[in-house]
């Protein structure tokens, strides 16, 4: 196929955002808001830092009982819908072509770029070292809540990944950390969206077309 | 099954125990009823997420697809991890649904095993011919859904190998334990089978001390830990549901770890 024809069918329709993306993505947001408040709510029956309370207005149901069938009712769509996310991503090459690749040299340029509010977001469609390296942290996070949450719910039936962890506590604790990445990542990707929010718009709406791709990154799997 | 802390047979106040177990129930109810407004209140969502019916209905089915779940990934043959003498807790964690300083301690002398359901020989037992059945011990972590957990030593009967010595229907689908406290705990026929799932006497090789279950409580290494119900005065095979204090509030019912 020839470099043309690539371009004609991108400019038929070949978005930022493609629809399967934009579905996975509210669903996700959704879900994750689920698991993160009604996590809270089962977080505060035993706590693990004295000092760490979740104000009940934060968490999604009134006691014990609901925090923990929300938990374990989100964790279904969590998992599929991460699942679907994972093939998709890598089936269709969408990870090798946004997330990679991060250099070091892009990385320094980026961050301090960021630091003092200078980073460019004027190209949607090309994602920026920062931006590639906090996706990938958090989707190794959501896989890590995955498997520390199983470590968890199964201490017995699945004690290898119990082990990993150290301990039952262990896999709590590390749960407790995978929350929290995810949960800054929220804070600062929200607060982003909102300061750009022609990027909120492209989630919705698909955003704006994709240029061709460059021959050297090769064409979708 | 009545109580042991109640007079079994005058005549009028056995009605008015049942309504009381009624009445307490309802207001138990009532009072999570008004729990659950408030956190809908609280969350300001307007769409009351958490007072509506089909969203109950909904994460109980959820509940229900996990039991499936749950017993699907319950291998009969996989052992807890055990620990050395040197990791238990002495004494033990206490819990209940009610505070230490409410609990009843059973007395060992008058107190006896009922049995119901599918059993071949449901000649009710004491405990002195409990202490001449098979001892087996075991050290396991007891984990509780809050998120809690201790290491136990404990020792007791299988319960295989009491459920083979009454004759019991090792197909049928439930066993349902009823308390002296007036609690009840169901499990499932394969959890009641396995190898590390014990009728327990004995903790750290001394008899239980009543806070823990004095003089017989469940302790299976396979499920969490409000699943293990202590001082036992009933155990009924059955192939119906048999009533479960904290899964009939809400929480998991088969809560296999």
């Amino acid at each position: 196929m020839s470099e043309a024809s690539i371009g004609a069918k991108a400019a038929r329709g070949r978005r930022l955002h493609p629809l399967p993306i934009r579905i996975m993505h509210w669903i996700n947001a959704v879900t994750m808001l689920i698991m993160i408040s009604s996590g809270w709510g089962i977080y505060d029956d035993e706590v693990i830092f004295g000092f760490l309370f979740f104000p009940p207005s934060l968490t999604i149901g009134a006691w014990a009982a609901p925090h923990l069938q929300w938990h374990f009712a989100g964790m279904w769509i969590l998992v599929l819908n991460g699942l679907a996310y994972l093939a998709y991503g890598f089936a269709t090459g969408r990870f090798r072509e946004k997330l990679l690749p991060i250099r070091l040299k892009d990385m320094i340029h980026d961050v301090r770029e960021a630091l003092s509010l200078h980073l460019a977001h004027e190209d949607l469609t090309v994602y920026n070292a920062v931006q590639k390296t906090l996706y990938i942290i958090v989707i190794l996070a959501g896989i890590l809540q995955v498997v520390s949450g199983l470590a968890i719910w199964k201490p017995v039936q699945f004690s290898g990944l119990t082990a990993l962890f150290g301990d039952f506590q262990g896999a709590r604790l590390a749960h407790f950390i995978g929350m929290s990445v995810i949960f800054g990542f929220l804070l600062l990707h929200v607060a982003l969206a909102l300061l750009v929010p022609r990027t909120l718009w492209a989630m919705l709406s698909g955003g704006p077309l994709v240029a061709p791709k460059r021959p050297t990154q090769g064409a979708p799997r | 099954m009545t109580s042991l802390f109640r007079p079994t047979r005058v005549p009028d106040p056995d009605i008015l125990h049942e309504h009381r177990t009624l009445i307490r129930r309802i207001e138990r109810r009532g009072l999570l009823r008004g729990a659950f407004s408030l956190g809908a209140l609280a969350m300001l969502t307007g769409c009351d997420l958490e007072n509506s019916a089909a969203v109950n209905d909904v994460l109980g089915r959820f509940s229900e697809l996990n039991d499936r779940v749950e017993a699907l990934i319950f291998d009969p043959n996989k052992l807890a991890p055990t620990y050395p003498e040197s990791m238990v807790l002495k004494p033990p964690r206490f819990n209940a649904f009610y505070e230490i300083q409410d609990l009843k301690p059973v007395d060992g002398a008058s107190w006896k095993l009922e049995l119901a359901g599918l059993i071949g020989d449901k000649r009710p037992w004491t405990k002195e011919q409990i202490a001449t059945l098979p001892e087996k011990e075991i050290i396991i972590r007891h984990i509780c859904v809050e998120g809690w957990d201790y290491i136990g030593q404990w020792s007791g009967v299988p319960m295989r190998t009491f459920l083979e010595r009454i004759g019991a229907d090792l197909t049928a689908k439930y066993i349902g334990f009823r308390c002296a406290d007036d609690y009840t705990v169901s499990i499932d026929m394969a959890t009641a089978l396995h190898p590390q799932t014990l009728l327990a006497t004995k903790y750290a090789r001394e008899q239980m001390a009543d806070p823990f279950g004095y003089p017989l409580r469940l302790r299976t290494a396979t499920k969490l830990g409000f699943k293990n119900p202590k001082w036992i005065t009933a155990i009924e095979v059955t192939n119906s549901y048999p009533p479960d204090y904290w899964a009939d509030l809400g929480f998991n019912w088969h809560s296999g770890i």
